[in-house]
């Protein structure tokens, strides 16, 4: 569908990747960790191996929870636009093929000690 | 089922007359008082008289003054200047 | 000899003709066209303006009449309350957290909705419609001032009313209330109509009015109650105004039918996000409860909803879409809100703070299928991290809806332990939204909501104070260690404590 208007109607997005500088952002959404409140919005150089972005922009905000210690990132069970994904942590961001503003979601069964 | 049409009014002097003229011209009403206001709810339909108002309050009394003291309603309105009502169609 | 009756004061129909319709006029040096712009673009059809009606029949003469009593009256419980102190006598300070919530989320939305009347009123060529548009116009301003009038007492003496111009505009959790008026307002006059009279009057202010001002009555606040009833006494002219506009529409052509359901579907979702804030207060920030937000969902939304969706039956109109979701929501949207303000209360202009071991009885009580089993747990670890000096506070930004703004901290209508959330690609960019009702408002209408200021995007462009959580919050007013934080503690909460003391108290 389109917006009905009565003359021209486009204007840019107000988000693209250009107004940030270089970097960015990724949603990253711990499944069944409800201490969170909502899904994290990060950011980070799409040059950044995957492993290093999870150490530098998610394990920080995520300390929080009991859980967040026992995390081992080669097991968890992630999931990218509704499918199965394998990231590859020694990889960047973008040979991983994670886009700007891309939505990860990350399991991790067994670990659920308040939201289980 | 027919559906409950509604009024609510503040809980002061100026509605008790017109609480007591729904009252005694819809019998089927039910009136529930709430800290600060009532609420009238009643099956299809509702109606406040100018007339009956006025034998409560002793005064005359003009219908749209209840403006000043209505909170909500439910319901489609219909006035003039002897009645106020509220009614569904269904 | 005959009596003859006097002749009556003009009859109510009589005068409304004379001082409302035979205010109009058929423009002859230029076309209708010109004179207004917007009436066709939107595809709604209107054949005869005169068959739009208005069963109040109020002129103008008579609303001011009515309008200055109900100033007088404000005006005298407002001098009485700012004369007696009457802020202390209200149940607890804490409960002022619903009353800044207020002030820097709905006030403003008054004045929005003002303005959004006054063009309404210009763009809609009835010339009832104009004066009832301009009725409420007005109204809307009187709203936006005596609220601002009547809780400028409070910021004599607390602290998180100062700022709420500059909150409007760049707090994060008001761009929800703000963008709902904006959109409405960058739409057509008809949609306006549709959308802030009917489906946001209508359907939904019962919802943030009556229970708000109960709540109010309930915690000691006479201000409060006092501006809320004097607005409220409004609304029911607008829900009116809101009911006659959309049977108008229905009944004018068939073809405005799955326009107005589309507006319908979009706007009361829209509506229902925004009044997730609502729930939160009632469940949470009123000291003395007056009713759940479930509670006021089934009487205000579950049984007048659908008395109202069964009248409009006839024209083909259903309810609408997110209905379904929403009552599946019921249990569950104002704890999980709450737990998102409470996490992020450092960066909010009013207090937070984790219930009490009644509150919790109250709330395991109203939601006996959702409270204990789902939510309990997760306050029962915070007040262990609060016990132990370590309050739980989430630093990480949260990721927002596209279209409603909200962070996106619902879970799935059939699924309480996943959040929701839907994602497209427009145009080569990734959008995210809360809910599926939310998804199909912005593939509705990609362009506009593209735009979108969201504020925790803004926050890392770096457009807003310059990055960082100190520059941040210098931008958004914010008075690090006053405005915000846990309750507990709080500058608000000793001094409330201390001018009780006072007040009863020779000794200093």
């Amino acid at each position: 569908m389109a917006i009905i208007a009565r003359k021209p109607y486009d204007f840019p997005p107000a988000d693209s990747v250009e107004h940030y500088h270089g970097d960015q952002l990724i949603y990253m959404c711990w499944g069944h960790h409800l201490m969170f409140a909502a899904p994290f919005m990060t950011m980070a150089s799409p040059k950044t191996s995957f492993g290093e972005f999870l150490k530098t922009a998610l394990e920080p905000i995520i300390a929080l929870d009991p859980d967040a210690a026992k995390v081992d990132w080669t097991k968890v069970e992630w999931t990218r636009r509704g499918k199965a994904f394998k990231p590859a942590l020694d990889k960047s961001l973008q040979d991983n093929g994670i886009v700007h503003k891309e939505y990860l979601r990350f399991d991790t069964p067994g670990l659920n000690t308040v939201c289980g | 089922m027919p559906s409950n049409v509604f009024l609510v009014l503040q809980s002061n002097d100026d509605t008790r007359a017109i609480v007591d003229a729904i009252e005694i011209d819809n019998p089927k009403a039910t009136i529930t008082r709430q800290p600060a206001m009532v609420r009238i709810d009643a099956p299809n339909r509702l109606v406040v008289r100018r007339e009956t108002v006025e034998e409560q309050l002793g005064n005359p009394f003009d219908l749209q003054a209840m403006h000043v003291n209505l909170v909500t309603l439910g319901g489609n309105v219909e006035e003039d200047a002897d009645e106020f009502a509220l009614y569904w169609d269904n | 000899m005959d009596t003859k009756a006097r002749q009556p004061k003009l009859g109510l129909r009589e005068k409304y003709r004379l001082l409302t319709r035979d205010l109009g006029w058929d423009p002859t040096y230029q076309t209708r066209e010109t004179l207004y712009p917007y009436a066709e673009y939107e595809g709604i059809k209107i054949h005869d303006w005169d068959k739009w009606e208005d069963p109040f029949r109020l002129t103008m003469d008579a609303y001011w009449k009515y309008q200055s009593e109900k100033d007088r009256k404000f005006y005298a419980i407002l001098d009485a309350h700012a004369q007696n102190n009457g802020h202390l006598n209200i149940t607890d300070a804490r409960y002022l957290s619903a009353i800044k919530l207020f002030l820097q989320a709905i006030s403003p939305g008054e004045y929005t909705s003002h303005q959004g009347f006054s063009r309404a009123g210009r763009e809609l060529p009835g010339v009832g419609t104009q004066v009832a548009c301009q009725m409420q116009a007005l109204d809307e301003l009187r709203h936006a001032q005596t609220q601002i009038h009547a809780l400028s007492n409070y910021n004599r003496f607390y602290n998180g009313f100062h700022a709420f111009v500059q909150q409007r505009d760049r707090m994060w959790y008001n761009s929800v209330p703000r963008s709902f008026f904006d959109d409405a307002m960058t739409g057509g006059p008809f949609e306006f109509v549709v959308a802030i009279a009917f489906a946001f009057e209508y359907v939904l202010t019962n919802l943030l009015f009556v229970p708000f001002m109960s709540g109010a009555a309930y915690n000691g606040d006479m201000s409060t109650v006092t501006f809320g009833f004097s607005a409220q006494s409004d609304e029911a002219r607008h829900m009116t105004l809101g009911l006659e506009s959309i049977k108008f529409l229905l009944e004018q052509d068939p073809a405005n039918v799955p326009i107005v359901q589309g507006w319908l579907d979009k706007w009361f979702w829209r509506g229902l996000r925004l009044l997730s804030l609502v729930g939160t207060m009632m469940d949470y920030m009123l000291p003395k409860r007056v009713m759940s937000w479930a509670e006021a969902w089934n009487i205000y939304g579950e049984e007048n909803g659908s008395a109202l969706f069964k009248d409009l039956a006839r024209y083909g109109i259903r309810k609408p879409k997110g209905w379904e979701d929403a009552s599946k929501g019921r249990d569950h949207i104002s704890h999980q809100f709450m737990l998102g303000l409470y996490q992020w209360s450092f960066g909010t202009a009013f207090h937070g703070w984790i219930p009490t071991d009644e509150e919790f009885a109250w709330l395991s009580e109203k939601y006996p299928d959702t409270f204990d089993r789902y939510y309990r747990p997760r306050w029962n670890e915070l007040r262990k991290l609060a016990a132990a000096g370590t309050p739980f506070k989430n630093y990480g930004l949260p990721m927002l809806c596209q279209t409603c703004q909200l962070p996106c901290l619902f879970t799935e209508p059939d699924d309480p332990t996943t959040l929701c959330h839907r994602e497209v690609e427009y145009k080569g960019e990734r959008y995210h939204f809360c809910s599926s009702h939310c998804q199909e408002i912005f593939d509705h209408e990609p362009e506009k909501y593209v735009q979108a200021w969201l504020p925790m995007n803004q926050l890392t462009q770096g457009t807003s104070g310059g990055g960082g959580l100190e520059n941040w919050m210098k931008y958004v007013n914010l008075v690090d260690g006053q405005d915000n934080g846990d309750f507990e503690g709080s500058q608000d909460q000793r001094n409330f404590a201390q001018w009780k003391h006072n007040s009863v108290s020779n000794q200093a």
